[in-house]
């Protein structure tokens, strides 16, 4: 058997991992269609503050970008070498975007980056706004991808299991690439791209703005990231991905451990705005609640009802008995592929397979569970109240905070006025992490709660590691952990003194410290 | 469209060809790298090198990391397998990656000569040990890897790090060093003007020579001293990807099987060969383009004999033969491998047109000239 330990160190090196690439992408994602946005205005007024600022924020892009593919790179050999058999298991599937992602994506963003940098002199204005675009366009395709695989692993559409090749195989292309929890989880992913990107632009310029250095660059700057900021911000908040926790168990199990309804509510249900959710009694201790809401946002309709926890439990228990009639039958095919009879009751159970294969970590057999095990299973498969409730709204809280920092920076801006804000540029200049909390919550919410499954419904998180020793993940671990400490250290040094010098970086001899220290550059 | 037994064949080549272009378009930014500390005696002229492929590095990286993802679409217990098993060397060819895209970027970040060697120390290690990691790799691959499946697929490695340092693969060590620096050598000959250039041009003589050398060695020692895998059980080239329904024997001399059966195949050594021969005449030439052209050949050659001779061996299991990965056992379903094929057909040659176009933009020598005009902009 598979040992506990093994499985939650391969856990806890692919959250780190996972949340460590997540620092560097969602700037990517925003700045690049920042920098395609400015470098566009240069191209159409021809004024060169807007070619500086293009590719001063480029610089910081930049430094952000090569972290970015650095931590990257982590992520596509990672389900090789420590979800080995998940590979197997679904790699016929999950592969296919992740390979598309590469021919389409990867190669367009990684090609026309250093162009993006070097090709200033060696093209028309029009070829290097091309490149730029397309670099944007790169990043943000190559999110696409690696969200509609994931969103697979949340909502597993158009594939089928194979017992004679041990694995589930693709049958339908569309389905995975049309799932509606990859519309929904692109649509919110970039736009909090946007966000973030926004943000560090606005936040950086409030900066600038607070200590009178290259006020013109700056306020411009600030303009920019205003208006992209706030209509990226209201896409998250008005597109937010709750739309998509209707679709599949998990997804609804999802839903009710945000909004702990432990029980089903009658339609349309309340939104429990705060409280302490209980885990012993199944209640939210001091619950403010807001009446209907729940349902309206979750079902967009007032008569759908929302599941409860009880309810999905129910669920569960029945899943997971039909699951281990489905591995008897599968066994019996497995030493005779010709056994009609079996065949018969595979199929008709074999959707219920994976939750037989929950038993798996209790009892290697699965068909000789005892009723305990059953229990164990079926608790196993809810993911817990309080980790969810407390993620979501910490995400939301963030998301609010920037709504009004992006909607007052807005205001300001259209009665020319920002610049004389010194408390909103505080609130700017400090607001900064928001985006980066907020994403973090966000992917502890979506990835958290798909537990314990890797693929909903169908394969087990338990199962789905590779034949590691502890000792090995401890070791890359470790090493990951002093790769990656000293790598931010070094990254967060060069951004900080970039920031600081600014437009001056440039040497263009046109700003503050280049016209201050003339003399001495 | 295509059969499955067809399609599996183009998947094999696809393959084949991915490793191809991973080899061509980043064996000469790893050759670079490792030069670096030697060939550029001053700052000026490291960052001349490090410009020659500032600009593209990163494109060509890219064929690895998409070669990682075609073979965990198309051939993932492939991908399983090999990831899993080599554990602790792919985390040092990760580690050592990790140094370049912060190293190419941050390195002229700073003017302070410390920062600076730091980084360009960074870089040499980047470039030597994925190649080092990488050609270590396919020696192990020919000798087989020490895993075995159970009935559910699930693989089990019985090796460590240190294992993967034999004999033979360290030879292979050897060969794909001096194809690197063979490679890199060139593109900096091209690239680059007087000191660097000469310097380029012996590194390119030298490591030309060191390669056919290790060359003809790998092969004598493939024909007299490494044990080949073939299959003896019928094979049903459509049959479901189940690596357990046939049996495997070893043999030495058993990888040189496929070149009487087909002799065409005697080509790819040949070509190896006689375009590293080359490779430094016409450099010495001033044809600089097709000396790169030859030693871009040579690394192709030297991989399509690896990939031919083990053919239909993916990754062959020192541990239990029977568990073998061949390309008809191994691959993804009917359906997958048609939908991936669509999409390298599609996007493919649109890959290869961009980065031809971007070649095209940063054309031309990199000089000392530029650098010192361009401190803070170039690497």
């Amino acid at each position: 058997m598979i040992s506990n330990e093994l499985v939650e160190l391969s856990r806890l090196q692919f959250a780190l991992t996972a949340m460590y690439h997540f620092l560097f992408v969602p700037l990517t994602l925003g700045l690049s269609f920042i920098l395609a946005i400015m470098e566009s205005v240069y191209v159409m007024t021809g004024k060169e503050i807007y070619k500086d600022m293009t590719r001063f924020w480029g610089k910081l892009f930049g430094i952000n970008f090569a972290m970015g593919v650095t931590t990257g790179l982590t992520m596509e050999f990672q389900f090789g070498t420590n979800w080995a058999y998940y590979s197997h298991y679904v790699g016929d599937i999950f592969g296919v975007p992740l390979a598309i992602e590469g021919l389409m994506a990867f190669f367009l963003e990684s090609t026309f980056v250093g162009l993006f940098f070097f090709g200033w002199d060696k093209m028309s204005k029009l070829q290097h706004l091309s490149t730029t675009w397309l670099l944007a366009l790169g990043t943000n395709l190559s999110a696409l991808w690696i969200l509609i695989a994931n969103a697979w692993m949340q909502n597993p559409v158009g594939a089928e299991f194979n017992y004679d090749t041990m694995r589930m195989e693709l049958t339908s292309f569309a389905d995975i690439f049309f799932n509606p929890v990859a519309q929904v989880k692109f649509v919110h992913t970039v736009a909090a791209g946007y966000v973030t990107g926004s943000m560090f632009v606005l936040g950086i310029s409030a900066f600038y703005l607070l200590k009178h250095q290259d006020v013109p660059f700056a306020r411009r700057s600030f303009r920019i990231a205003s208006g992209f900021g706030l209509a990226a911000i209201l896409s998250v908040i008005v597109l937010g991905d709750e739309s998509g926790y209707t679709v599949g168990e998990v997804q609804r199990a999802k839903l009710a451990a945000i909004e702990a309804e432990w029980h089903t509510e009658e339609a349309p249900a309340d939104f429990t705005l705060i409280g302490f959710p209980n885990e012993e009694t199944q209640t939210t201790d001091y619950a403010i609640k807001f009446p209907y809401l729940l349902g309206l946002i979750a079902t967009r309709s007032i008569d759908e009802k929302v599941d409860g926890l009880d309810a999905i439990r129910e669920l569960k228990r029945n899943r997971i008995q039909n699951g281990m009639i489905a591995y008897e039958n599968f066994q019996i095919l497995r030493e005779d592929k010709n056994n009609e009879i079996a065949k018969a009751i595979f199929e008709k159970h074999k959707t219920d397979l994976g939750h037989g294969l929950l038993l798996k970590k209790y009892t290697e057999n699965v068909v000789d569970a005892t009723p305990e095990q059953i229990d164990m299973a079926i608790k196993d498969s809810i993911p817990k109240v309080a980790p969810m409730f407390w993620t979501f709204r910490g995400m939301v809280f963030c998301g609010v905070l920037m709504l009004f920092i992006f909607a007052a920076s807005f205001y300001y801006n259209m009665k020319r006025d920002a610049h004389n804000q010194r408390w909103l540029l505080k609130m700017a200049l400090w607001g900064i992490p928001l985006p980066w909390i907020a994403g973090e919550l966000g992917w502890i919410v979506a990835e958290y709660g798909r537990q314990p499954w890797t693929i909903a419904d169908i394969l087990p998180t338990h199962l789905s590691t590779s034949s590691l020793t502890s000792g090995q993940l401890h070791g890359s671990i470790a090493g990951f952990f002093v790769m990656y400490s000293t790598l931010l250290v070094i990254e967060l040094f060069l951004m900080v003194k970039y920031v600081r010098l600014g437009a001056s970086s440039l040497h263009t001899g046109n700003y503050h410290f280049e016209k201050q220290g003339a003399s001495h550059v | 469209m295509f059969d499955y037994e067809t399609l599996r064949i183009i998947w094999w080549a696809i393959l084949v060809f991915l490793i191809c272009g991973f080899a061509v378009m980043d064996g000469f930014d790893f050759g670079i790298a490792m030069l670096l500390p030697f060939l550029g005696k001053t700052d000026d002229q490291r960052r001349v090198m490090l410009n020659t492929i500032g600009a593209t590095w990163e494109g060509s990286q890219t064929w690895l990391v998409t070669l990682g993802g075609i073979t965990f679409g198309a051939w993932s217990i492939v991908y399983a397998v090999l990831f899993s098993g080599v554990y602790a060397g792919l985390l040092l060819l990760l580690f050592a990656l990790f140094l370049r895209p912060v190293g190419f970027d941050y390195r002229s970040k700073l003017a302070c000569p410390k920062w600076r060697s730091f980084w360009d120390w960074g870089l040499f290690v980047g470039g030597t040990v994925p190649a080092v990691v990488l050609s270590l790799a396919a020696g192990n691959l020919m000798l087989g890897l020490p895993f075995e499946l159970d009935g559910d697929m699930r693989s089990r490695y019985d090796g460590g790090l240190f294992d993967l340092f034999t004999p033979f693969p360290l030879l292979c060590v050897l060969v794909g060093v001096s194809l690197c620096l063979m490679h890199g050598a060139t593109f900096l000959h091209w690239r680059t003007e007087n000191e660097l250039a000469e310097r380029a041009q012996k590194v390119i003589q030298l490591s030309s020579l060191m390669f056919i050398a290790l060359f003809v060695l790998a092969g004598i020692y493939i024909a007299f001293g490494v044990e080949g895998y073939r299959v003896t059980s019928v094979i049903d080239t459509t049959i479901t990807a189940n690596p357990l329904h046939k049996t495997v024997e070893k043999g030495i001399g058993l990888w040189l099987s496929n070149y009487s059966a087909y002799p065409l195949l005697l080509l790819a050594p040949l070509i190896a060969m006689s375009s590293a021969l080359l490779t430094p005449f016409f450099s010495a030439k001033g044809q600089s383009a097709t000396a790169f052209v030859a030693s871009s050949l040579a690394m192709i050659g030297a991989i399509i004999t690896a990939g031919g001779s083990m053919f239909p061996f993916v990754l062959p299991s020192s541990l239990n033969a029977i568990s073998s990965l061949i390309i008809w056992d191994s691959s993804g379903s009917h359906y997958t491998l048609k939908m991936l094929l669509a999409a390298t057909v599609v996007f493919m040659p649109i890959v290869l047109g961009y980065t031809i176009w971007v070649y095209r933009i940063m054309r031309g020598k990199v000089t000392v000239e530029q650098i010192q005009a361009n401190q803070h902009t170039m690497y």
